[in-house]
């Protein structure tokens, strides 16, 4: 196989995790990276390196596209990017430390979580309306439309939810990933935040958390130009078309379909981890 | 259009006047917009050259070798692709996706300090200044 056949089976991967990303919620980046070491045999950092640019690509990519519906918590979401920002420098700096074939491991559970989360998808039952006294003081309250009234919501248990962001940017550094999972584990659940919200500024973090590590793996030398131009392009033309059918897609199927491979990613991930193959 | 700015978190609800929440954020999504529309144009050129020359050779990715230092830093980046250089414009490219959410932070900084929030433009300038450090490779 040569370069140019490469980067055209690179491509149309990357563009199924775009658009199969897009349409469940899960974002593409998280099958990118075992799509690229298993499949392809590319080195874990290098697939890393092109999956964080992706995610960024996305991410940036749908945010531009909601951000105008008035759900994303600006204030909230730049608060809790210090942690987000600060996990993702401390995941680039163990990605050095640690072995491919335990980044390998960890990700085969991360990936176990996510396809879990995806099934699940039910937002926290109950919201209490009680104001927190920290939140209050960093301004973090916020309201959202609903049709065409604005409706007020408090953020509790910020601490809680501060270093649970502190764990999804090491995540997000550590594997490549945008951590969308986990961010909205803490938001919608620890800081109970309506799930509109809770998601639009998940989306609205990833790209920074991402950017943060970005730059480190660059200046490492870990985002090659070749191997990170079919997967960026892909990945941002499937999720582009994703983000357009959303709407008359039946995306139960398709979240059951994507669980089931991201289930045999996460084995594959594990096993291969374990015996050394990555 | 009148209304003074204030940091009163009310205001959201208030008339729209400059740099309001609502006003920052449809300047956010124009910038992520253009950010990666420029970033897929200029990876796109970049892959055009990069295929013509490189498409016939073997693929390296099974062994982790590093790029060399023009792929890596900012600097020898633009350089590099302003010599014409297919990877270099790929690069290039990647570096300006890299820079969108940056300058997007900027942005939100920039709004803060014309709404006279001075804690969130606090916050706005610490996580610029890890996005930079990362950026600049001065991590650990």
């Amino acid at each position: 196989m040569n370069v140019l056949e490469l980067t055209l089976l690179l491509a149309i991967m990357a563009f199924a995790a775009g658009f199969l990303g897009s349409l469940t919620g899960m974002g593409g980046g998280i099958v990118i990276v075992p799509g690229l070491t298993l499949l392809f045999g590319v080195e874990i950092r290098y697939a890393i390196g092109a999956a964080l640019i992706s995610v960024i690509a996305t991410s940036s990519g749908a945010a531009a596209a909601y951000v105008k519906e008035g759900f994303a918590n600006i204030r909230l979401g730049l608060f809790l990017e210090i942690a987000t920002t600060i996990g993702a420098v401390v995941g680039a700096f163990l990605a050095t430390k640690i072995s491919g074939n335990s980044i390998a491991v960890i990700f085969g559970g991360i990936l176990l979580y996510s396809a879990y989360a995806m099934m699940r998808n039910t937002q926290s039952p109950h919201k209490t309306n009680a104001a927190d006294a920290l939140a209050v003081r960093l301004r973090l309250d916020g309201t959202y439309p609903l049709k065409n009234n604005l409706v007020a919501y408090h953020v509790r248990h910020v601490p809680l939810g501060f270093a649970l962001m502190l764990a999804a940017g090491i995540l997000s550094g550590l594997l490549g990933i945008g951590s969308g999972a986990l961010k909205v584990l803490a938001m919608d659940r620890a800081m109970q935040i309506p799930f509109k919200v809770s998601t639009t500024t998940s989306n609205f973090m990833i790209g920074v958390t991402a950017a943060a590590s970005a730059g480190i793996y660059l200046n490492r030398g870990y985002i090659d130009p070749g191997l990170a131009m079919p997967v960026m392009l892909g990945v941002l033309a499937g999720s582009m078309l994703g983000a357009r059918v959303l709407a008359q897609a039946n995306v139960r199927i398709l979240k059951i379909v994507f669980s089931v491979v991201v289930t045999a990613l996460a084995a594959q991930m594990i096993i291969n981890g374990i015996l050394g193959k990555i | 259009m009148s209304k003074p700015e204030s940091p009163d978190p009310e205001y959201q609800s208030g008339t729209p006047h400059l740099w309001t929440d609502l006003e920052v954020e449809t300047k956010v999504g124009n910038l992520l917009r253009a950010g990666v529309l420029t970033s897929a144009v200029l990876v796109g050129i970049g892959a055009v050259g990069y295929l013509v020359q490189h498409g016939s050779e073997q693929p390296h990715y099974g062994k982790f070798n590093g790029e060399p230092g023009e792929l890596r830093h900012a600097a020898l980046i633009l350089q590099d692709a302003f010599t014409g250089h297919s990877e270099g414009i790929i690069q290039f490219g990647l570096l300006v996706l890299i820079a969108t959410p940056v300058a997007r932070v900027m942005l939100a900084a920039f709004a803060f300090l014309k709404q006279g929030d001075r804690f969130y433009l606090g916050v706005s300038l610490v996580v610029l200044a890890i996005l930079t450090a990362s950026l600049l490779g001065l991590s650990p």
